[in-house]
């Protein structure tokens, strides 16, 4: 085995004991990149470069100097017996929706491509102190805008590291693919809507959404405010808890980051998971889709082949001990997505007008007659669609007109989104659940090009995974098995509010229950030699 | 059923946002608006009762989770040459923009 396949966890360990130095980690994952990432992304492409089709592609900006810089400095604190964090000399990720002082950050938008970070947003600076070694910012859907990375302005955009005409799911496409490619044992991403557990179920990674205000927020580019949660990918559960343990906790800098103790995420993984309560909910086995004739809205079957792997990863925790619970209702579950519609483009457009070509940025270079026509050319030439439609949308739904129709009522059907998982979990309720284990995906990976353009499918593919984030609770994907064409296929555990140690404990019985199958073997093509 | 967002509701939206729009991005971005629309009428067919209200974030800010407020205290920027090199244009620590537009009182 290759330094740059192995576990976060392992390398720690493995570094500290001097077995083997932080550098020769760090060279082994370069090494690494440049077998299988290809050319970075950048605005001067316009399209995808089909000469480099079977590459990844997970890059916007690496930084390999400050990286060696980082590695020598965690092997001369080893060698001098020096006390270091508790992710010495691991390569990591982070998705370029963070600042990083000294870095690009560029949202994956043509509108901040010069833009260049002059302080770090908090879960990427605590990643530093604790000893990780900062390989680059990784590429997403333009201000994380998609589920599939295809909107990117920085092209090529990502690719599936199991098939790489496959997307790799959005937003944290980027930091999923370079996961799981071998390209850093941990990344750094963002999920409003399931924007780390859906490219981690595709790309067949470990993703975990915390608790909203469990991880700061400061120095993140905003989205939804109310719904984004900085979160880790990670190649299993306990590199996700070793992550985890490192970004979450409060943060003066940040007043919605909750000010609670952080749980012992990695010392409490193995222990017994008899008796927890785990549901199963029919809500969460049945999907919406616009009919592509008409658009009107239908109910259908998951694909089998899912529901099936769904199952049989509740089969292997009630194995370990697990309490299963059928039939737990979910009712509201399919209005997740047209309530998301609204409450997150009313967000997106708020967060949206700072960007004006005035402070940083892009600013058009045309002749313009006053500062409203540099507005209006600035943004309507370095935004692309993605962002305009959010705007545009936010700007119709909260318009005083029709905010009492629309926005409304959107965060109010929200209240009844929380209220089923409040009842799920009250403690002296009728289910009394731990966690809720749902499919975290409608479909596994489609092929490129397939979905992106029509905005209201694509919307759809986040529709497993999107109450959470209305309701704030914390939810982990993992892989559990792969489809007929060998693409991974991911299940999730749902828990209450701060319940992130539960579930990357479930999780962690789950690797242990199935350590031994077959499907754990595989690895993505270009891992192969 | 008929468009929701019109050609002149449309234009009005791209003025409030600030946007200057080629003819094929316009028609793109006005079909898929009256698209997500379908989606969220769904929204519509909730019973919703006075007593719900709305929810702003879904984890609640109790007292024991919610960081005191902090003193309102100035803090000197270390390095504001970093922030002002990011700007289009500046002069002498000021950011530079084209006229703005303004109607003199009587």
């Amino acid at each position: 085995m290759e330094l740059y396949e192995l576990t976060a966890h392992n390398l720690v360990e493995m570094i500290r004991r001097r077995e083997i130095s932080a550098m020769e980690v760090l060279e082994s994952t370069l090494q690494r990149i440049s077998q299988v990432d290809g050319i970075p992304g950048t605005v001067q492409q316009d399209e995808n470069t089909d000469s480099q089709a079977n590459r990844v592609h997970a890059f916007i900006t690496q930084t390999t100097e400050r990286a060696r810089h980082q590695a020598e400095t965690i092997d001369r604190a080893i060698a001098a017996g020096e006390v270091v964090g508790p992710l010495a000399g691991v390569p990591f990720t982070v998705k370029d929706i963070f600042c990083v002082k000294g870095t690009p950050s560029t949202a994956a938008s043509r509108i901040l491509a010069n833009f260049t970070s002059p302080y770090s947003a908090t879960p990427a600076e605590r990643l530093e102190a604790a000893g990780g070694i900062l390989l680059g910012k990784v590429n997403l859907d333009e201000f994380t805008y998609g589920s599939s990375n295809e909107s990117s302005a920085f092209k090529p955009f990502p690719r599936n590291p199991w098939n790489t005409h496959r997307v790799t799911g959005g937003s944290s496409g980027g930091s999923a693919a370079a996961v799981a490619a071998g390209e850093g044992a941990l990344s750094l991403g963002t999920d409003t809507a399931g924007s780390i557990r859906q490219p981690a179920a595709f790309c067949g990674v470990v993703g975990m959404k915390p608790t909203y205000g469990r991880v700061s927020r400061y120095g993140l580019i905003a989205f939804g405010s109310s719904l984004d949660c900085p979160g880790p990918l990670a190649r299993n559960v306990t590199d996700a808890a070793l992550m985890l343990q490192v970004i979450a906790g409060a943060d003066p800098r940040d007043a919605t980051a909750a000010n609670l103790p952080v749980d012992h995420y990695v010392s409490t993984l193995e222990n017994s998971i008899r008796g927890m309560r785990i549901g199963i909910s029919p809500d969460y086995f049945r999907i919406t889709y616009p009919d592509p004739e008409t658009g009107e809205l239908r109910q259908e079957p998951l694909l089998p082949e899912i529901e099936a792997a769904a199952l049989r990863a509740a089969g292997r925790l009630a194995e370990m001990g697990a309490d299963m619970v059928d039939d737990i209702p979910m009712p509201h579950t399919r209005y997740g997505i047209p309530a998301y519609f609204v409450i997150s483009r009313v967000e997106a457009a708020s967060n949206l007008h700072r960007f004006d070509g005035v402070k940083y940025g892009y600013r058009t270079p045309d002749a313009v007659e006053d500062l409203h026509e540099m507005y209006r050319k600035t943004r309507g030439q370095a935004f692309g669609v993605q962002p305009k439609l959010r705007i545009l949308m936010g700007m119709y739904v909260s318009a005083a007109q029709y905010s009492e129709q629309y926005y409304n009522r959107a965060l109010r059907v929200r209240t009844l989104i929380r209220r089923d998982f409040d009842e799920i979990f009250d403690p002296y309720g009728k289910y009394r659940l731990d966690a809720l284990l749902a499919p975290t995906t409608p479909t596994t990976a489609f092929p490129i090009g397939d979905v992106y353009g029509d905005s209201v499918l694509m919307q759809y593919a986040d529709q497993l995974t999107v109450p959470t984030n209305h309701a704030g609770v914390p939810a982990i994907s993992m892989p559990c098995g792969f489809d007929k064409d060998g693409l991974p296929i991911g299940f999730q555990l749902i828990g209450p509010d701060f319940s992130e140690a539960n579930l990357l404990r479930l999780g962690r019985a789950y690797e242990i229950a199935t350590d031994d199958d077959e499907w754990r073997k595989l690895k993505p093509n270009c891992i192969n030699k | 059923m008929s468009e929701e967002i019109t050609p002149e509701i449309f234009e009005h939206l791209v003025h409030l946002a600030a946007l200057e729009l080629n003819e094929d991005e316009a028609q793109y971005l006005r079909r898929q608006l009256n698209n997500q629309l379908k989606a969220i009428h769904e929204l519509e067919a909730i019973p919703l009762s006075d007593d719900i209200k709305i929810t702003s974030h879904g984890v609640p800010y109790s007292p024991l989770i919610t960081p005191p407020i902090r003193d309102d205290a100035w803090l000197p920027n270390p390095a504001p040459e970093d922030i002002l090199t990011q700007a289009p244009e500046t002069d002498d620590n000021y950011f530079i923009v084209p006229d703005i537009p303004h109607t003199d009182l009587d």
